[in-house]
């Protein structure tokens, strides 16, 4: 029997010729990320060493990274020392991936990692944070662990007691209709199977329509793989994963790619024909609760929010600048965006997408997570409703538990934004 | 310290539905208070009663709280274990998010999954052997065993006692 492609990740990184699914393996960690909750971690890695007469060192420098995107620049005193200390034991260890608060080279982990090559396929990668299953758009194995799993990893270089998942192969067919994307496709995914329906197992994606998705829309999936509760969302490594780390993030060397065995055995398999999809809303309070926008259109917005790990990178911000150009804000309606690292600010400030979504009344924030987790730069009232193309609608998301979360494309929100109520953007195409 | 106690009683003092996700459980905007010392005061925090019940310590150490399917879905923020470890809640839900469940097992917050459970507030719930009781309404419902994988962590007394374990062998 042949293996699926995180079968034989893990065989590789654990010395493996083969492993079934259910085994328990120790696989070696590729890469180590974290952001600010880097702050915990090192709690966990000092107290580990704690007794030992052992000096604590990292495993290996070159393989940990820390980028700041939570909580900056930041929101209290309290964020402020946390990030002082990370920097301190970032210096103190040697730790090279560090994306401060820099116009530069800072921005969200899960853009910071791709954009810089630092994610290949067919490697290990483990985070603190939830949406490190984004890296799957890169052939990766990858999933989010909790800070005390990560202070293990620092301190061994690998992770322990890993059960060999079993996976859920998605075959995406046809062709993406006008105003159809890779945000209408999971969130329909994730309405079909539960926010529970793929625990412990992965989703790989294949067919023609991921075939021909760019890498940007690759990650979309891969982000929200979590959102039905899978360890891991995985694209195997294809031609356009060699042009992405070739071509955008400058990767000089071969990169090998790691495929699954045409006879791999997969739990299930699941098909989509992605040309019947409509643009979806992820309903408030769960990421599961999904309905076609029809069926919310003309519920009245507060705030629109567009940006984050999911949907904040150049090609969202290109949809929204263009149906945004020329148009206005409706009164009334906050629209903030965010983009995914200062790199895209950047490329969408050169390109004017920028100029034509504040000429609407967008205000454009500083690449980080902003307000998708409720933290900062974006509260809602009691009784306001945000539509957002972020990850998550749970209660108290945006920081008040008496709000709503809708979840959107790019195309949604921007579509909205001029109406100031749901709006399905193939009609205001028209 | 074991995830599956062999035998307990205790109160529920909390019913949940499925799919309570880390944000209700420790919401994003306490994220920059990482010391297990200081997390507890946080729990369920929207919740405001409850959270103000557990603030005033009106709620016994090995209370139950019982939960539907995938509780703990979303963030991978440790300190929704961390919170409710401080308060030694005792978690029985249908079904646990993969990353709590871990957190939960690395931390020694103890927690039970039994899919079948039926229970009310107030209900008193006895963990015995690989069942749980409901002593109110006298009904018995079988629990899932946690992997032995896990349970090696747990026999260690949490992730950091079995890295230590870990990182002492390796350096001798």
């Amino acid at each position: 029997m042949g293996m699926t492609v995180v079968q034989k990740i893990l065989a590789r990184a654990s010395g493996k010729k083969a492993v079934q699914v259910g085994e328990v393996v120790e696989p070696a960690v590729d890469l180590a990320m974290s952001h600010e909750n880097a702050a915990l971690v090192i709690n966990q890695f000092q107290e580990i060493y704690k007794g030992t007469g052992l000096e604590p060192r990292v495993w290996d420098a070159s393989k940990i990274a820390i980028i700041f995107d939570h909580r900056v620049p930041a929101e209290s005193a309290k964020t402020a020392t946390n990030q002082k200390k990370v920097r301190e034991f970032i210096e103190q260890q040697g730790i090279q991936k560090f994306h401060d608060i820099r116009g530069t080279s800072g921005g969200i982990c899960h853009q910071i990692l791709p954009e810089n090559g630092y994610v290949r396929p067919g490697m290990v990668v483990l985070g603190t944070d939830s949406h490190t299953t984004s890296h799957g758009a890169l052939g990766a194995f990858a999933f989010g662990v909790g800070a005390t799993e990560m202070a293990s990893v620092w301190s061994l270089g690998m992770a322990l007691n890993i059960e060999v998942p079993a996976t859920i192969r998605v075959e995406a067919l046809g062709k993406f209709p006008d105003y159809v994307s890779p945000k209408d496709f999971i969130l329909h995914l994730i309405g079909q199977i539960s926010a529970e329906g793929a625990n412990f197992k992965v989703l790989e994606f294949h067919g023609e329509a991921i075939k021909k998705m760019n890498t940007s829309g690759r990650l979309v999936l891969c982000n929200m793989a979590v959102e039905a509760g899978a360890t891991s969302g995985i694209v195997p490594g294809d031609s356009e994963t060699v042009r992405y780390l070739q071509k955008e993030a400058k990767v000089g060397e071969e990169i090998p790619l790691t495929i699954p065995d045409r006879d791999a055995a997969y739990e299930k398999t699941i098909t989509i024909d992605v040309s019947l999809l409509e643009p979806q809303i992820a309903c408030p309070h769960t990421v599961d609760h999904v309905k076609p926008v029809n069926d919310t259109e003309g519920l009245k917005i507060d705030q629109i929010v567009i940006g984050s790990c999911t949907n904040g990178r150049l090609d969202d911000i290109a949809v929204a600048a263009k149906i945004l150009k020329g148009q206005d804000i409706a009164k009334g309606v906050r629209m903030l965006v965010f983009p995914a690292s200062w790199k895209i600010y950047r490329e969408s400030l050169e390109r004017g997408y920028l100029t034509d979504l504040i000429d609407a009344g967008a205000v454009v924030m500083n690449p980080g997570c902003g307000c998708c987790l409720g933290v900062h730069q974006g509260a809602l009232a009691d009784g306001e409703v945000a539509l957002s193309t972020t990850n998550r609608n749970f209660p108290g998301r945006m920081g008040n538990p008496h709000s709503e979360v809708y979840l959107c494309s790019p195309a949604v929100a921007a579509a909205s934004a001029i109406t100031g109520v749901i709006t399905d953007p193939r009609k205001g195409a028209n | 310290m074991t995830n599956t106690p062999a035998s307990c009683v205790g109160k529920v003092v909390l019913k949940l539905g499925d799919d309570i996700s880390t944000d209700v459980i420790y919401p994003g905007r306490f994220m920059a208070t990482v010391l297990p010392a200081e997390t507890p005061q946080y729990a369920f925090c929207d919740l405001v009663e409850f959270n103000t019940r557990l603030k005033k310590k009106e709620i016994p150490p090995r209370s139950i709280l019982v939960a539907g399917k995938n509780f703990g879905c979303g963030s991978s923020r440790e300190q929704a274990a961390s919170a409710l470890k401080g308060h030694e809640l005792l978690i029985i839900a249908k079904g646990f998010a993969r990353i709590f469940l871990q957190n939960a097992i690395n931390l020694g917050l103890r927690i039970v999954v039994c899919p079948d459970l039926e229970a009310s507030e107030g209900d008193e719930v006895e963990i015995s052997g690989q069942r749980v009781i409901n002593r109110t309404s006298l009904k018995t419902f079988p629990m899932v065993p946690l992997p032995l994988t896990r349970q090696a962590i747990i026999d260690a007394g949490g992730l950091i006692p079995y890295t230590r374990k870990r990182l002492l062998e390796k350096h001798a």
